[in-house]
């Protein structure tokens, strides 16, 4: 395998930005923002240089290597610092420092009140390492290590704001629910050890055909267990909205277009374990459909801009976790839908923020309207992420959410009609739920409150967004163009033979446009002609109730886990006073309750202490009679 | 060479010096007291550096008789354990001594006799780890509780006398079963060739298994006492409640470590057999404390409490490790000690900084110091991060040996334990978010933040703790050895990969 | 005469100053029969010193005699002492460790 020594910089320049960002403190108030935006860029440069040098090799010789140093030791469990760029991960690197840079140089204007704008472009650029490190990481130690370190940067990030308790609250669940995730991690890595051996990739890879099924299954659903956390899917997606409390950034960079879609890259890296054990394939499939049709249910209910967009993040990814698990067929279309998702989602955060940014920080849609004449830039950009997002022709999204809808269908028997209906479903929700957004925030009559006064954003701010937007329009043209990315990824991926078509590929596509133009004027008809409330209704179905509440996921954390836990927190806390200590001071007291009734014989008069002397003496001397007799 | 015996009595040299120092002059006690430390931190890094780590045989050793009559011997000896831990034990002292360079004020006695305390202190800290002879452990294993116990009666806080009568006789208990233990076995030796207290000659004893266990349990109860194993902990969050913070990172870093280290170099080399037995029944005392010092972290209102219970989960996770009898899990729990010592550090010396400032230990006192003392803020929120191991963090890569060590051969407890990293993300972030986000509480609003004192006493820490976690290698190279020879001796290999059993 | 009669003298002496010791009030009373117990264990070398042929015992009562004195001296001080401050030589009355 190629080596190279020029790996490390992807991740050591941002990291370094934002130690010398975070060591500086004050004194890099100044120059902070512009350090954290180059640092960022070049770590793209030197992404595009490693793509311009994989691109004169030949497929074999495509991956390279690079060892940094022996990380841990310890008898055969030998984990190096290494790092692993192949075709899969130049992808993510490229996504990341690209986005990643756009949305820095965003950041300079949109954050540019802020007395920390500083400490937020370090975190940014810590995020950048960590998330670079994650999908480079050779081994699945050395992606936990990004895997965590991406959680913290989120953590950071979400509690941007964490004078506000609601915002430190957010962070903490996004942290937490996490670690949940993070677990299941941990346990992949201690059964691939334990039966395996190793945990590096190539090591596993090599030694994933001799292994049972039901090691290969254990670790799948571990590796399941990580990405649902970190991805937001059912059932630890419940984080999500409330990480929307971060700057709007923060949301298109972590929580649309890079961090959340680490469960995909994990899922994907995993082919050979996957392909290898077919129930943890299904329950990934499972998890995929079930969170594309929750996210989009709770998209259809939300009216926070950011909350809206997050439920419909939830769903994209379910989206994809589904194509991940649809085997060989279906990774390059999760990764294709990852592309492109991440620059229309990324690109509509933007806008999001940009409406956020000329309404003083409102959020909620019912709150906006009319919006299209004063922001024409954000109108237009937005409105080019909301087509792509639909999957209509030729928007990127039509190439990647179809392909996914397609493979679906060509799974095969019932879990194929199963999985096509229901990504067909969602197809059409995202229609109606997107569009619901649109109208509420760009079109009608307005319904500010008095002191809006919208206006475009400037320069920094509308041309990242103009650029995610030229993305959102060709990404997906150019991926799938002569297959372009499935035969890039086809090296890293076992192949097996041609899956007979259920669905021609343009049925697919019909019965897709016809679902979405279904929900599109549904939309319409219910907020188009109708008159929108600024105020949300009381007086809605109990669906809509629920779908508000997030389909009470908060409502079933809080009564299965958090209450019974802080109650077994206080029981356990008496207990450990009341029991264990009350055991340790009962010895004591017992100690001192015998000694205050010998106390008794103290009695100070001195002849009664002779008395006893001489009683003692006594018996002493008759027992010594006895016994010698 | 005797460079052991000279780093032993360093400290007591210094101790001499600082008793010379006029007493109007605290200054200048403190800096003899610093300047002793660092001398002996230096020396210590001179020591390690001349240390064969492939070596298994114990190194710099020496031999002096003490009582002949009842062939006992002033016998030392270093392996790779145990310099790890009297490295950590001396750099850990010059940091104490500058974190806490106002602790001794409002004490009891004056700020000579602290640190008179704390050397003699430092110098049984290398005496305990460094010793070959059994009765030389144990002499300087209960001499240690004495400058402790004054160091909490005399220069805590709160019911600090209450606090220390309760650690000492708890500690005394469990010191008592072990001489009991001690004078079997040199009564045991005398007919197997000869009264001796040595150790290597004593760990080939012929003894019925009965014996043994009894012995065992005299060594262990004591051990599993000083390294809190529950239900044998109670003592400390007291102790840990009532000491000045730099008493808290000696007792917590350091002396709760000879329970550890006494479990490995006592009872597994003693008593291989009986450890088999009860290794069991420990691993499940180990499991119950990791998840029970964290559920009851989680539910602490006192910031030092709250410390003091997170180590006794830490604490679990170093037991299991060592009897998990596998070289990831008895190298992860010797690296475990060495990090366990700098991140409790990191965290008792910041909160106690906290605490001095506003004057209160409960958590709810504080809020919003991001704002008002940021680097103070960052510092905890590190050395919180370092305490719920985090990747990147020192803690990380030695709770991880513990877990994947002892995952090969005892699933379940290692599945059980793992859910310690989720219970930990709560007990420091909750914290976190309590103290240090949140709007600024009443009264806080003008708290200092730190000075450049204290900046330099924690920026070790934290250099230290970061580094290791990326680059662990020149501390693993040293464990390692050590803790294969110990494997070997008990008769165990790593279990091989199963492949799933196919 | 036979030996075995001084020890009986011995035992009835000793007897006779044990009782006294637990029976009176009065210090000086009570140190006399302290006195009383001293010499009949005396008395009991003496005689056991006479029956072994050797002078051991006989030694031992003179070690007694010392240290009988050396008891009156410190004792008789205490006494006085406690007469001074407490206006009465009775023990009942210096039951002072009790509290």
């Amino acid at each position: 395998m190629t080596t190279s020594n020029s790996l490390v910089y992807l991740i050591a320049l941002p990291l370094l930005g934002a130690t010398i960002l975070l060591l500086a403190g004050r004194r890099a108030d100044k120059w902070g923002h512009i350090l954290g935006t180059l640092m960022s860029a070049s770590s793209f440069a030197v992404g595009l240089y490693q793509l311009s040098q994989m691109l004169g090799r030949t497929n074999e010789a495509r991956p390279v290597t690079q060892k940094l140093f022996e990380w841990i030791s310890v008898g055969t469990f030998n984990v190096d610092a290494g790092l692993l760029l192949d075709q899969l991960s130049i992808c993510f690197v490229l996504l990341i420092t690209g986005v990643g840079t756009l949305i820095h140089i965003y950041s300079i204007s949109y954050m540019s009140h802020d007395h920390d704008r500083r400490r937020f472009f370090a975190y940014l650029n810590l995020f950048i390492a960590a998330m670079l490190l994650l999908v480079l990481g050779n081994s699945y130690l050395n992606l936990y290590v990004g895997w965590e370190g991406v959680g913290l940067a989120s953590y950071l990030l979400i509690g941007f704001w964490n004078h506000k308790p609601a915002y430190a609250t957010a962070s903490k669940k996004a942290f937490v629910m996490n670690r949940i995730g993070d677990m299941g991690l941990s346990f992949a890595i201690m059964i691939a050890f334990a039966t395996i051996g190793t945990v590096s990739f190539e090591g596993i890879k090599e030694h994933a055909h001799h292994t049972s099924t039901g090691a290969l299954t254990a670790i799948g659903i571990m590796l399941l267990v990580a990405a649902t956390g970190k991805s937001a899917q059912f059932p630890l997606q419940a984080w999500l909205g409330d990480a929307m409390a971060g700057p709007t950034p923060v949301s298109a960079l972590i929580h649309a277009a890079t961090m959340v879609t680490a469960g995909v890259y994990l899922i994907t890296r995993s082919n050979f374990i996957f392909d290898a054990a077919p129930t943890a394939q299904l329950l990934v499939v499972i998890v995929g459909a079930i969170t594309l049709l929750f996210g989009a249910l709770i998209g259809t209910a939300k009216d926070d801009i950011k909350k809206a967009l997050a439920a419909s993040t939830m769903s994209q990814i379910g989206y994809m976790i589904l194509g991940a698990g649809l085997g060989p067929v279906g990774y390059a279309f999760a990764i294709m839908h990852l592309l492109t998702h991440g620059f229309f989602k990324a690109g509509m955060f933007l806008g999001a923020g940009s409406v956020m940014h000329g309404m003083n920080d409102e959020v909620n849609m019912r709150k906006y309207g009319a919006l299209r004449k004063f922001m024409p830039i954000t109108f237009v950009t937005f409105g080019l992420g909301y087509l792509a997002i639909l999957g209509v022709p030729p928007f990127a999204g039509f190439y990647s959410k179809d392909m996914i809808i397609e493979t679906a269908f060509n799974a095969g028997g019932i879990k194929g009609i199963i999985l096509g209906t229901v990504t067909l479903l969602g197809a059409g929700i995202t229609a109606f739920y997107m569009t619901r957004v649109m109208i509420l925030t760009f079109t009608g009559k307005s319904r500010w409150d008095d002191e809006a006064h919208p206006h475009e954003s400037p320069l920094l701010m509308w041309l990242p967004m103009a650029i995610l937007a030229i993305g959102s329009v060709s990404s997906g043209f150019l991926l799938s163009r002569g297959d372009a990315l499935v035969n890039w990824l086809a090296p890293l991926f076992e192949h097996h033979g041609e899956h007979k078509e259920l669905l021609s590929p343009i049925v697919v596509s019909g019965l897709a446009l016809a679902m979405v133009a279904i929900g599109v004027a549904i939309a319409f008809l219910k907020y188009s002609r109708q008159e929108v409330a600024a105020v949300a209704p009381e007086d809605v179905s109990v669906f809509t109730k629920i779908a508000r509440q997030d389909l009470m996921q908060d409502r079933f954390n809080e009564a299965v886990f958090m209450r019974p836990g802080q109650q077994l927190t206080q029981v356990l806390v008496k207990t450990d006073e009341a029991v264990i200590d009350g055991a340790v001071r009962g010895v004591g007291q017992l100690a001192m309750g015998s000694g205050s009734i010998l106390r008794g014989l103290q009695s100070g008069f001195v002849r009664s202490y002779a008395a006893l002397i001489l009683v003692g003496a006594s018996l002493l001397i008759a027992a010594i009679w006895v016994v010698t007799k | 060479m005797n460079s052991l015996t000279l780093l032993m009595f360093l400290p007591i040299i210094g101790s001499v010096a600082v008793a010379a120092t006029p007493k109007a002059k605290e200054t200048l006690t403190k800096q003899v007291a610093l300047a002793t430390t660092l001398i002996v931190a230096a020396a210590t890094i001179a020591i390690a550096v001349g240390f064969e780590r492939d070596n298994v045989d114990l190194q710099f050793v020496e031999k002096y008789s003490w009582i002949p009559s009842f062939g006992i011997n002033f016998a030392v000896g270093i392996d790779g354990l145990a310099l790890v831990l009297i490295l950590m034990s001396t750099i850990l002292a010059p940091i104490v001594v500058l974190a806490g360079w106002n602790e001794a004020h409002g004490g009891r006695w004056s700020v000579k006799v602290f640190y008179i305390l704390i050397l003699v202190l430092e110098t049984m800290m290398i005496g305990v780890f460094a010793a070959t002879d059994v009765f030389l452990f144990y002499v300087i294993f209960e001499a240690m509780l004495i400058p402790v116990y004054f160091l909490i009666g005399g220069y805590g806080s709160g019911e600090r006398s209450a606090a220390a009568v309760k650690f000492l006789i708890y500690s005394l208990f469990g010191g008592l079963l072990m001489l009991a233990s001690i004078i079997a076995l040199y009564v045991m030796s005398g007919a197997q060739g000869g009264h001796t207290f040595d150790l290597a000659a004593l760990s080939h004893l012929e003894m019925s298994s009965t014996t043994q266990n009894f012995l065992f349990l005299g060594f262990f109860i004591a051990f599993a006492i000083k390294a809190p194993l529950w239900p044998l902990h109670t003592w400390l969050p007291d102790a840990a409640q009532s000491a000045t913070p730099g008493t808290s990172v000696l007792l917590l870093g350091v002396l709760d470590k000879v329970g550890t280290f006494g479990m490995i170099r006592y009872c597994l080399t003693l008593f291989p057999d009986a450890s088999k037995t009860f290794t069991p029944m420990i691993l499940v005392l180990a499991v119950i404390s990791i998840v029970y010092g964290a559920f009851l972290a989680i539910g602490q209102r006192d910031l030092k409490r709250l410390i003091a219970f997170t180590s006794i989960s830490h604490f679990g996770f170093i037991t299991m490790g060592i009897f998990a009898m596998t070289s990831q899990g008895h190298s992860g729990a010797t690296l475990y000690m060495f990090n366990h010592g700098f991140s409790t550090a990191a965290l008792f010396l910041v909160g106690g900084w906290m605490i001095s400032r506003r004057g209160s230990s409960t958590i709810a006192d504080f809020g919003g110091l991001q704002r008002v003392t940021p680097v103070m803020a960052w510092s905890f929120f590190l050395a919180g991060m370092s305490s719920l191991a985090l990747p990147g963090m020192s803690s990380f890569v030695s709770e991880f040996l513990v877990l994947v060590g002892t995952f090969t051969r005892y699933p379940v407890h290692s599945v059980i334990a793992t859910f310690g990293i989720v219970l930990a993300a709560l007990y420091i972030l909750i914290p976190v978010q309590k103290a240090l986000h949140g709007p600024t509480t009443p009264g806080n609003e003008n708290l200092s933040d730190l000075n450049l004192r204290e900046k330099i006493a924690i920026a070790p820490v934290i250099a230290i703790i970061i580094a290791l976690g990326f680059y662990p290698s020149p501390l693993l190279k040293v464990i390692n050895p050590a803790s294969a020879h110990v494997i070997a001796q008990m008769g165990f290999t790593d279990p091989a990969p199963t492949n799933g059993d196919k | 005469m036979d030996a075995a009669n001084y020890l009986y003298l011995s035992a009835l002496l000793f007897t006779i100053g044990a009782v006294g010791v637990v029976v009176r009030r009065n210090a000086i009373v009570v140190f006399m029969c302290i006195e009383l117990m001293l010499n009949a264990a005396n008395l009991a070398f003496v005689t056991f010193s006479r029956i072994n042929g050797d002078l051991n015992g006989q030694v031992i009562a003179f070690f007694t005699m010392v240290v009988a004195a050396c008891e009156v001296v410190v004792g008789l001080a205490i006494i006085v002492t406690i007469y001074r401050s407490r206006r009465s030589a009775s023990v009942d009355d210096a039951s002072l460790l009790k509290r």
